[in-house]
């Protein structure tokens, strides 16, 4: 017992702190201690981070294969913490601002991080739902935290019902898994279904399984919460979805179907491939009509779990790889986005429409320079990080055999990159008599947007290693 | 010695070309010529220390790519050395000339910087022509092939604003590509047989290639047939042979001085110089070579019909140097490669001259350029025209008959009559007959320019003709040059190029074979005598003539030998040409001659005697004057078959292909399609949370059904 707590001590630190940080917060001055609460959560996010990072290179389990710490892991958990502790830090000054900033909210972004993190180290259905379930409640609160807000709220209530639906889905497909296996353990799914054969309760213990993570990652015809939501959360929050849950519920969707369900990649992949197929296209063709830039980054981020899906729909190690560097990719670009769309404003109200971009290079010459390159970088464009995102799971799902979808992914990427480089076009060649945005003086979010389109570009010459990482991740993975 | 040879027309334009801001426009075009003639200066040095053992003088490594191995080097033999003394003295010549036709120009606003452009252009021009006659293996040949051609791009469109100077220029460069790309193909036939394309590893496997089938298009051919018969059709588009020889006449539209460099002296021989350096090919394809016979005798013919009834001064000397072309290949295709150089040679003297000449007089006549509107113009410009006639008799072929005095036409173009005859074949045959006819014709429409230009009453603007003056020095000098050597170019190097075998094969550096008879005086042979034994069967027409001339005597055991590649030129083993060509009868020797006569006669009468004539005869046979005045209408059939169903399909692709399927498509795709799904899919963002379950609940359906059906299946 001892030896299985060892494994868990970075979950159990975390959960620790921000139950710590509660009472404190709670017995002590509330909400007026939150800025030093929110900056002493991302210390933790990110002292956990080196901690899971440093910590060698083997795969240990514990609770009888429940709880599962390998490489795959331990690069999912840095990620998701990283990201957790950049969102942070970035939304404090803007949530100061508009007096959102509650004692809660780091607090519950620890509690979501706690079950992030036990979900892409599940090795057991029910250790499964337990770290989606602690993830989902706390982000269902984050969702309404502008409790005056209708529309706050409104996002709030709708994820959280539909949320709920999708539990649904995912317990019904989780009991048919284990009426069918006998066990709700991983590895013995695995050994129930092999070379290819699976019974039909099997099945669609997989398809409702499915259904229920392609919610979780927002994938179509699974998306329709993702807009509304975008657009009724507070903007922190929004980042908050666009990055740490979407890397951690990738992670879980990679570990079911391969710890699980890698005995029967033939029928898993077709379901992969289609969910892929919708997402890169209705996220490409829906956005053109946004003119709310929270809502055009939801069905961005759609596109983008659709490309995501295509590495992972390769069904090989390969495909593993490319799709975890696809996601770190991700993540850095939506940071940088977010990071200024934060500062987005116009007489101290933050304003989300995209007509405020008009002509943004005459006033903020160097942040348009930025947004540049992180609008060329998630629409794909080479020489750009993003591209080569999307170059590694093109090339994995070609490598597997999957051309079409390939050919299907570069179609959609070219209808997306209109709308990304219509943004470019506003504020580069906009209407200069169109009110523009302020531009607020922020330099943290100032310094995340500008390294985050520097990584897009000098990521070209050398990822720092992130390669090798996401190598050694997707062998342990994909044994 | 070489490498400055080559490189300073480079440096000289880059100086002028782009320098001339800084040291000014006079300055940038004093330097490019400055060092154009230093480049002559040294080529003379060369050409007269020349020792005849080929040579490369490697500059730099060039390409590495898998087998493909190549220096960038200068092939230094007998064959660089004429083109080298050719190039650079008619370019330098040229240089000095322009300073005085180009001074002032009404194709350029007041103001407007042109003439270090133009000199920057010629000195362009003038290294890429070296570079072209001095390489070392196909693919550096290759780059001077088009950079001459992109010279003479620039060159023939220098009046920017000129609507057909501009078409000119297109014109020439699209004929040449049909050329160009048929040279391509050579050169990768004969790198994918002989896996190198170094002059010297492809000329030691010319015999193999002989034995080689190689399959192209729909056959099996002999691959040197093949890559002869391509290397030549190079050498058609550059050289204006019939069939590719649309663009020379309107290439005139460039400036004179342009005419005379490049489509006089220099680029347009350089497909001769191609055959005649690919001699060793060519030896071993004697079904190719016929052929060049059939298209030179044919395109020296066609031109000189067409010649006779021109009426721009520059059209009738374009056409004549397109027949004198002709002959050229003659010489080259019946394997007397040395008579086609001696042509060359003194063509690029006498032809240069006559183009200078007419620019001069043109110049003087206030840019008229139609023969009809001149006459009587000798009292206002006499040097010119003495230039004009020194000439004109050099062109026509003026001489002793039967012996080796004459004008530098006279001796070459004789040489490649002779030894049109002397062949035997069929082709010979026919290749004698057209160029006796076209020497007929050539001496008719030079002396009908002659007389028309500076005979006679003046015709045409009385204005024009009060003002008409003689040219500047800087225009005369170059004339002068040119003139010495238009009547001696000849007689100097008539033994080293068409004299006894074993003059000719010193000269090009090629060993001899099968001496065997005259042991008895080996040693005489390093000196000029080297008489002895007769062979009967030549014997007496022979003596008079090449004996009495430069006190030789001829021995026929006397034979070329080596291996190909060892000499400038390779001389196959079985081709005799040169000594039958010597033995050929007098009546044959001096058809040129009578032709040349009886057309000076005809032009007399027609433009001195009866100027009433010609119109005459115009009138009686209309339809045979249309048809030369129209140029056989090449023009209109390839215009109606080439360039308009080339256009018409162009124009196809572009506003049905392109601007219908293409861009409608896209078009359609992107304001249509897309923008329709957009709007379903923002009606389908509802807002309701039913839509949504519901949507979430069609998706896990679909999801199951698929999976059924599919696993099913």
């Amino acid at each position: 017992m001892g030896a299985d707590l060892t494994i868990l001590l970075p979950e159990i630190f975390l959960s620790l702190c921000a139950m710590a940080a509660l009472i404190f917060a709670v017995y002590t001055t509330k909400d007026e201690v939150a800025p030093l609460l929110v900056w002493g959560t991302a210390a933790v996010f990110v002292a956990l981070a080196l901690w899971v990072a440093l910590s060698g290179n083997v795969t240990r389990t514990a609770f009888g294969g429940m709880f599962v710490d390998d490489a795959f892991a331990r690069f999912a958990k840095v990620t998701i913490l990283l990201s957790a502790a950049a969102i942070l830090v970035m939304s404090k000054d803007y949530m100061v601002k508009r007096d959102l900033l509650r004692f809660e909210y780091p607090v519950l972004i620890a509690l979501a991080v706690v079950g992030m993190m036990i979900m892409v180290s599940a090795g057991d259905l029910m250790m499964l739902y337990m770290g989606l379930e602690l993830q989902s409640l706390a982000l269902y609160v984050v969702a309404s935290l502008r409790r005056d807000s209708v529309k706050s709220t409104e996002a709030g209530l709708k994820y959280f019902v539909l949320g709920a639906l999708s539990s649904g889905l995912l317990l019904y497909g989780a009991s048919l898994t284990y009426g069918f296996a006998g066990t709700t353990s991983f590895a013995g799914i695995i050994s129930v279904a092999t070379d290819g054969n699976i019974s039909v309760g099997l099945l669609f213990g997989l398809v409702f399984l499915t259904a229920g993570l392609a919610f979780k990652v927002s994938a179509a015809p699974f998306h329709m919460w993702t807009p509304d939501v975008y657009e009724g959360s507070p903007t922190p929050v929004t980042a908050f979805f666009a990055t740490a849950p979407k890397v951690a519920a990738m992670a879980l969707f990679a570990r079911v179907v391969h710890d699980a369900f890698g005995g029967v990649v033939g029928d898993w992949q077709q379901i992969l491939a289609f969910l892929a197929v919708i997402s890169m296209f209705l996220g490409a063709i829906a956005a053109i009509g946004q003119r709310d830039i929270k809502r055009l980054m939801a069905y961005s981020s759609i596109a983008h779990m659709g490309f995501a899906l295509v590495g992972l729909s390769a069904g090989t190690a390969q495909g593993v790889e490319a799709m975890l560097i696809y996601m770190a990719i991700y993540v850095t670009m939506n940071v940088g986005t977010f990071a200024f769309i934060l500062t987005m404003e116009q007489d101290g109200r933050h304003i989300t429409d995209i007509g405020g971009l008009n002509m943004l290079s005459a006033r903020e010459p160097a942040k348009a320079l930025a947004m540049l390159v992180l609008f060329f970088s998630l629409a794909g464009v080479p020489p750009l990080l993003g591209f080569f995102g999307k170059y590694g799971v093109l090339l994995a799902a070609v490598d597997a055999g999957l051309g079409w979808l390939a050919v299907a992914g570069a179609i959609a990427s070219v209808i997306g990159a209109f709308y990304y480089l219509r943004i470019v076009f506003f504020m580069y060649f906009g209407d200069p008599e169109a009110r523009g945005t302020d531009v607020a003086v922020a330099p943290v979010q100032g310094a995340f947007l500008i390294a985050s389109a520097a990584v897009m570009v000098l990521g070209i010459i050398n990822l720092f290693g992130v390669e090798a990482l996401a190598a050694s991740a997707a062998i342990a993975l994909v044994n | 010695m070489e490498t400055i040879i080559l490189f300073s027309p480079l440096i000289g334009s880059l100086i002028c070309g782009f320098g001339w801001r800084l040291i000014g426009e006079q300055a940038g075009m004093v330097v490019a010529t400055g060092l154009l003639f230093l480049s002559m200066l040294l080529s003379w040095i060369v050409f007269f220390t020349f020792d005849g053992v080929t040579e490369q003088i490697q500059i730099m490594r060039w390409i590495e790519s898998g087998s493909l191995s190549t220096d960038w080097a200068i092939r230094m033999d007998r064959l660089t050395a004429i083109m080298l003394v050719v190039v650079t003295t008619v370019s330098a010549l040229v240089h000095l000339y322009s300073f005085g036709y180009m001074a002032h120009d009404d194709h350029f606003r007041e103001g407007e910087t042109y003439r270090s452009r133009f000199f920057a252009y010629l000195s362009f021009f003038t290294f890429t022509m070296l570079m072209l006659v001095t390489a070392d293996n196909l693919v550096q040949m290759f780059f001077g092939w088009e950079g001459v051609g992109v010279a003479s791009y620039l060159l023939i469109g220098f009046y920017i604003r000129k609507a057909s100077a501009g078409a000119a220029a297109m014109k020439a460069f699209i004929v040449n590509r049909v050329g160009d790309f048929a040279f391509l193909l050579g050169i990768f036939a004969l790198f994918y047989l002989t896996d190198s394309i170094n002059l010297s590893d492809v000329f030691a496997a010319a015999p193999e290639l002989a034995e080689t089938q190689i399959s192209f298009l729909w056959g099996e051919w002999n691959a040197a047939e093949v890559i002869a018969v391509l290397l030549f059709m190079g050498a058609m588009g550059k050289s204006a042979q019939l069939l590719l020889h649309t663009w020379l006449p309107d290439a005139m539209e460039g400036p004179t001085p342009v005419s005379a460099l490049i489509h006089a002296a220099t680029m347009v021989t350089a497909g001769v110089f191609l055959v005649c350096r690919m001699s060793p090919i060519m030896e071993f394809a004697p079904y190719a070579t016929t052929f060049v016979v059939y298209i030179g005798a044919a395109t020296a013919f066609f031109a000189a019909t067409v010649g006779l009834v021109q009426n721009d001064i520059k059209r009738v000397i374009a056409y004549s140097t397109c027949s004198q072309l002709g002959y050229m290949f003659v010489a080259a295709g019946v394997g007397m490669y040395s008579a086609a150089m001696f042509h060359l040679f003194t063509h690029a003297f006498f032809k240069a001259m006559l183009f200078l000449g007419a620019g001069s007089v043109i110049h003087g006549m206030h840019h008229e350029q139609d023969m009809r509107n001149y006459g009587g113009l000798r009292h206002k410009m006499p040097y010119t025209f003495w230039a004009m006639m020194i000439g004109t008799l050099a062109i026509t072929g003026v001489g002793i008959p039967l012996t080796h005095i004459g004008f530098a036409g006279f001796l070459s173009k004789d040489a490649i009559i002779e030894s049109a005859f002397a062949s035997g074949t069929m082709a010979g045959g026919f290749a004698f007959w057209s160029l006796v006819i076209a020497a007929c014709f050539t001496s008719f429409y030079s002396w009908r320019l002659m007389f028309m230009t500076f005979f006679g009453e003046p015709r045409g603007n009385k204005h024009t003709h009060e003002h008409a003056h003689e040219s500047p020095v800087t225009m005369l000098a170059p004339l002068g040059v040119l003139a010495l050597g238009a009547v001696f170019a000849g007689m100097i190097w008539f033994g080293s190029f068409f004299g006894h075998t074993d003059q000719v094969a010193r000269f090009y550096g090629i060993p001899l074979a099968g001496e065997v008879h005259a042991s008895d005086d080996r040693g005489a042979e390093t000196t000029e005598a080297h008489g002895d034994a007769h062979d009967e069967a030549a014997g007496d027409d022979h003596g008079d003539g090449a004996k009495a001339a430069d006190g030789h005597g001829d021995d026929h055991h006397a034979a070329f030998g080596g291996k190909p590649g060892e000499g400038a030129i390779y001389i196959g083993e079985d081709n005799t040409i040169l000594d039958d060509a010597h033995a050929v009868s007098a009546l044959v020797k001096a058809s040129p001659f009578i032709a040349m006569l009886t057309g000076l006669i005809l032009a007399y009468i027609m433009y001195i005697r009866r100027p009433d004539l010609p119109a005459k005869l115009a009138e009686n046979q209309r339809p045979l004057y249309e048809f030369l005045l129209n140029k056989w209408y090449f023009d209109e059939i390839y215009d109606a078959v080439f360039v308009k169903p080339a256009k018409a399909l162009g124009n196809f692709l572009w506003k049905r292909g392109d601007g219908n399927v293409i861009d409608g498509g896209i078009n359609g795709l992107a304001m249509g399609i897309i923008p329709f799904f957009t709007r379903l899919a923002g009606r389908a963002q509802s807002g309701y949370l039913f839509h949504y379950a519901g949507a979430m609940i069609l998706g896990i359906v679909i999801l199951v059904t698929w999976v059924m059906v599919g696993g099913a299946g």
